[in-house]
């Protein structure tokens, strides 16, 4: 612990009846001295009630003048235990908990979900519900950068891209709104489907955005891209190397920053992600300002893969044509005494999974979000675990931001893209 | 010996050898079409029975299981084998089947360079929750570790700040993701509300707060010419006049 202290004259001003003098018996009046002021580290809260912390984060750091000399996380505040409830909901109902954890990009939670599910059941779904599921997680990436973007503009001290980005957001909330009903908690996805076919105009409402949200992205740019606060406060502030970056598990945006070219759509695809043409974005530096360049390009590619998804959305079923795990038509169960049994078990027990466990990874907003289901047979799960992106990338926090300035810490925590439902889970 | 017990628990189907793979969901490469792995073939030459079995799952996905003896070796030379770099730690977690069954204590490996994903598993007795912590490899694994302390009561040796972290540092109620531990907890739902009451202040700040080399009773925020606030522990709640 260093020991900083100060030494400077004050000049005694007798006339103001003031006594300058130190009490532990320093030099007589007249001599102007005071004793050394001694400087402790100081520890400070910041948060869990902070609106830069991005939710109910707590960070204790520990300060030296303005370094930050350590810095401890808190996280759990929001903790409610989703995975031990999950344990006691059946696989369709537990799609209801995962949009509440990253209610940032809900889709994006859904759709992994079921896709977990549906691989340890061996469940391949239609052509067309691949592209809807595609055209939902992109447009979720989407909507949940501008989110980042927002309150990263909030904390860099510009106000104006705030509004702009949530006049795009509310965009995206309408259409999750004309989807499933709801505009954050959309529970989109069952398994072996989606809950409903895309509504008429959907789609348009979709292309409608994707062209707007362009026009939004180069209108922020202009205004951060070359600012030289938004330059001063973020470059070569919490630099992280490409072999730290990876030994910590950064994930998503975070990582590539650092240079690498991690993308878990280009390295391991799922939903024919190789067969649409999009570029995945590398930063060099590992600063904020990185992560901020890698995320404005992610939207402009996801934009990009809106706009080839929408081209190919085929029609057909969204529903697989499988009895195990889609409830039949109205007309069949009426009429046939196969469906009706089957809509009854399906009804009464919920999807039953055959034993057996899954890994499923997707690329999510934050990183890689992967889904770990283990079934023993059954309509519950034995252990339904989520890979949290945030999590793991915000375990990393100590180490960006100890012997900076406390000013970086607000900037690295936004550069991060944290959400606390999903950390606490 | 242990090593029969865990067969004897097995769990999943397609053990070694008999490895159907399903092509399923979409996603599988082509080692896994052949039911073989080029990591667990290295590893059956290198470590021999370590390796306890191998197992295909969905598929396409490969899991190990090696034992609690030398499972920091084989992820170490997972790591820095040059044929297989496992550099990226996705997960770590736990798995309780619960019925006093083996607690799985499960790691999801993946090679960036090489783009091969492996999971590897650990049985513990339930009775000797103890397995080397791997946060010298991995740092991510410093978090992961915590929470499977904190939700499974597993002991990771070595680990640099073992506590728990979605729990409260003061939680008495056990380990919530353990099979024997009810949905609502163990403590009636007035002695929860009586303990969540009665927390201070000093209860959210734990030893590792205060830096090393500092006692951990001692909040540092000294009183100016005084002498440092002790916190308040459990036995000293009786004395405070």
């Amino acid at each position: 612990m260093s020991r900083r202290s100060v030494e400077y004259e004050v000049k005694q001003r007798p006339e103001l009846g003031v006594d300058f003098r130190p009490l532990d018996g320093g030099p007589p009046a007249g001599v102007s001295a005071e004793p050394l002021l001694d400087s402790e580290n100081m520890l400070i809260n910041l948060g869990p009630q902070h609106p830069a912390t991005h939710g109910v984060l707590r960070l204790v750091l520990e300060l030296d003048g303005e370094t930050v000399v350590r810095c401890i996380p808190h996280i759990g505040y929001l903790h409610s235990s989703f995975e031990k409830l999950g344990e006691y909901r059946t696989w369709n109902q537990i799609v209801t908990l995962t949009d509440r954890m990253d209610y940032l990009a809900p889709l994006i939670y859904n759709c992994a979900y079921v896709m977990a599910v549906e691989k340890m059941m061996g469940v391949e779904v239609t052509e067309r519900c691949k592209v809807t599921r595609v055209i939902m997680m992109e447009l979720d990436r989407i909507f949940s950068h501008l989110l980042w973007l927002g309150t990263w503009a909030i904390d860099v001290g510009a106000f104006t891209p705030f509004l702009y980005s949530f006049q795009e957001r509310e965009k995206v909330y309408r259409l999750h709104e004309a989807y499933t009903g709801a505009r954050i908690t959309t529970s989109a996805t069952r398994v072996g489907g989606m809950m409903a076919d895309l509504p008429q105009g959907w789609a348009e409402g979709v292309r409608e955005f994707a062209v707007g949200v362009i026009e939004t992205l180069d209108e922020v740019e202009a205004l951060l891209s070359t600012h030289a606060i938004h330059l001063g406060r973020t470059q070569d502030v919490g630099v992280i190397s490409a072999e730290d970056a990876i030994n910590c598990g950064f994930s998503g945006p975070n990582l590539r920053a650092s240079g690498v070219p991690y993308d878990l759509r280009k390295d391991r695809p799922y939903y024919d992600y190789e067969t649409y043409d999009f570029e995945v974005p590398i930063g060099e530096n590992g600063d904020c300002y990185d992560r901020y360049l890698v995320r404005m390009e992610e939207m402009r590619q996801s934009v990009r893969i809106l706009h080839q998804a929408l081209d190919r959305l085929p029609d057909g079923p969204m529903d697989v044509d499988d009895p195990r795990v889609v409830l039949p038509t109205k007309t069949d169960l009426m009429n046939d005494m196969a469906s009706m049994i089957h809509h009854f078990k399906l009804v009464m027990e919920g999807v039953k999974a055959p034993p057996g466990e899954s890994y499923f990874a997707v690329e999510g907003s934050k990183g890689e979000l992967g889904m770990y289901v283990v079934s023993a047979g059954g309509s519950k799960p034995i252990r339904w675990r989520v890979r949290p992106p945030s999590f793991v990338n915000l375990s990393v926090i100590p180490k960006l931001v100890e012997g900076g300035l406390l000013a970086d810490v607000i900037m690295v925590n936004a550069s991060l893209d944290i959400v606390l439902g999903e950390i606490d889970r | 010996m242990r090593g029969e017990d865990r067969m004897s628990d097995e769990m999943t189907t397609n053990s070694e050898g008999g490895g159907e793979a399903v092509t399923a969901g979409g996603r599988a490469t082509p080692d896994a079409a052949e039911g073989v792995h080029p990591s667990v073939s290295a590893l059956r030459d290198s470590f021999g029975d370590a390796v306890l079995r191998h197992e295909v799952v969905a598929g396409d996905e490969h899991v190990v299981f090696v034992g609690e003896e030398n499972s920091f070796e084989i992820l170490r030379w997972l790591r820095d084998e040059p044929d297989h770099l496992y550099n990226f730690l996705s997960d770590v977690t736990a798995v309780d089947y619960g019925e006093g069954r083996p607690i799985q204590v499960v790691y999801q490996l993946y090679s960036i360079p090489h783009r091969h994903a492996l999971r590897v598993k650990v049985e513990l007795p339930v009775s000797d929750l103890e397995i080397d912590s791997v946060v010298p490899l991995w740092q991510c694994a410093n978090w992961l570790e915590r929470e499977v302390y904190d939700m499974f009561g597993v002991n990771f040796r070595g680990h640099p700040d073992l506590r728990r972290i979605l729990m409260p540092a003061n939680y008495a109620e056990g380990h919530p993701l353990r099979k024997d531990f009810p949905l609502r907890g163990r403590f009636s739902r007035a002695e929860q509300t009586r303990r969540a009451l009665a927390q201070e202040p000093e209860d959210h700040y734990v030893g590792t707060d205060f830096g090393p080399g500092r006692d951990p009773q001692v909040v540092p925020w000294p009183e100016i010419g005084g002498e440092p606030v002790p916190v308040r522990s459990p036995d000293s709640a009786e004395d405070e006049s």
